[in-house]
């Protein structure tokens, strides 16, 4: 499953803190670093594509239906 | 008819006379009704203000012994019934109310059950931080009860819009009117049951009888029960209803209901982008430090392989060592004849006379013989 950006955003926080931590060896350094490098580019795409959709939450005869909302 | 049969008053004597008129007992005790305007609570512990409605204007002053006993303040605009006695200030010639008590117009039996329900319900633990939600730090979908009507919904979504565009379900309230607590619950109700992750209650500022609904307790209740967390943003920042207690946040205004909602897009563009450039910096830090301790290495084994090949070399120069050494002509069965006692080396055959002592070294010890006779040959 594709993860949400605060997730993604989360995976890239603790990346970054363990490799500077330090005492990784060379291969989970490079690993970590591939990974990071992703989630920066995948938060980035999240940000950039996130746009605003307005629905209207309709209640009636004791059910609800969504429909779009038109912003003026 | 002449000023001389009527007498001539002084100012001061005419405003005497008028006082001793107005202040006869018909305006004692008096309540009037209206808003205070011009007010100053002066230093001197008096209170000086105009009562006014549409048509007319009252000067009104309230000692400080009488004001002592106020149990709110009183405000510029403020409605109010006030008690008092006319007198007339003889230095101005300006008739005045001396105000003994000012009640709250209207809004006294409001604030009265306000302060009453806030009280229970803070008893009862409903506005303690340990029932607080903690909002997502990223929400993805806002759930907004408010009117359709008015400028509260426009104002979140266009912050909304700019901070972090996210999802919206918005779900038309009344939040005015004597329907209004009763839609408020609905609406919570009705959010609660679908995916978003986060409401905002929200409506414009208003007078106390506007927002009253976000002080009923059935909304005190809905709020309490929200599984989703609640950011109140209820009328202007200096009106705080029993809603806002209540919520999870409390936000002065709609439009800062949607910035506590979600973050700035901006700044987390740049959050990520310094985690970006820790996360490349480290990790050119990271290689630099790999690459010094690798070329450290290599010194070490440069070092190592210097010595590997000295010992090639040794090995090869011991051979040679060996194959010049008369211990490897030994081997190969010849022998090295000494003259003793002094050990002498014997190349020829003048080197020994008859009956000489003489050792015979081979490769595995030494014979000692003695020479019983010797002849001169040509091997080559």
């Amino acid at each position: 499953m594709e993860m949400s950006f605060e997730e993604s955003l989360k995976e890239l926080e603790i990346i970054v803190d363990k490799l500077e931590k330090g005492q990784l060896s060379l291969d989970e350094s490079l690993m970590l670093f591939e990974k990071g490098i992703k989630l920066v580019r995948e938060c980035n795409t999240k940000i950039q594509c996130a746009q605003q959709k307005v629905e209207q939450l309709i209640v009636e005869n004791g059910g609800s239906r969504t429909e779009k909302y038109e912003v003026d | 008819m002449g000023f001389e049969n009527k007498g001539i008053y002084t100012v001061h004597e005419f405003t005497l006379a008028v006082k001793s008129v107005l202040i006869q007992g018909q305006f004692n005790d008096t309540w009037i009704r209206g808003e205070i305007s011009n007010f100053t609570n002066h230093s001197s512990g008096h209170r000086y203000f105009t009562l006014k409605d549409k048509n007319s204007q009252l000067q009104c002053i309230m000692f400080k012994w009488y004001g002592k006993n106020l149990k709110f303040e009183l405000e510029q605009g403020m409605k109010v019934i006030v008690f008092g006695d006319l007198d007339l200030y003889e230095q101005k010639g300006v008739y005045q109310l001396k105000v003994r008590d000012v009640r709250p117009d209207g809004i006294g039996e409001l604030s009265k059950a306000y302060e009453q329900l806030k009280n229970r319900l803070a008893m009862e633990g409903l506005f303690s931080t340990d029932h607080k939600k903690t909002l997502p730090r990223f929400p993805t979908k806002i759930g907004v009860a408010t009117s359709p009507t008015g400028a509260v919904l426009h104002d979140i979504l266009t912050v909304l819009g700019r901070r972090y565009p996210v999802n919206i379900l918005f779900i038309p309230t009344v939040v005015q009117g004597d329907n209004a607590a009763q839609s408020i619950v609905r609406s919570l109700d009705a959010l609660n049951k679908t995916d978003v992750d986060m409401i905002i209650l929200g409506r414009g500022g208003g007078s106390i009888e506007d927002l009253w609904a976000f002080n009923e307790e059935v909304v005190a209740r809905a709020i309490f029960n929200s599984r989703i967390p609640i950011i109140s943003a209820v009328g202007h920042e200096t009106d705080f209803t029993i809603a806002d207690f209540v919520a999870d946040a409390r936000a002065p205004t709609p439009s800062a209901a949607a910035e506590i909602a979600v973050p700035d897009r901006l700044e987390l563009t740049n959050h990520i982008t310094r985690l970006g450039q820790r996360l490349i910096g480290n990790q050119r830090r990271f290689v630099t430090d790999r690459i010094s301790h690798l070329s450290d290495l290599r010194q070490k084994s440069s070092i190592g392989r210097l010595i590997d090949i000295k010992k090639a070399l040794m090995d090869a120069n011991a051979g040679k060592l060996n194959a010049v050494s008369p211990l490897g002509t030994l081997s190969r069965g010849y022998g090295i004849t000494l003259k003793l006692p002094g050990k002498t080396l014997v190349q020829s055959i003048e080197d020994v006379e008859r009956s000489d002592e003489v050792s015979i070294i081979v490769s595995d010890g030494k014979i000692i013989c003695s020479v019983n006779d010797k002849e001169e040959c040509k091997w080559k």
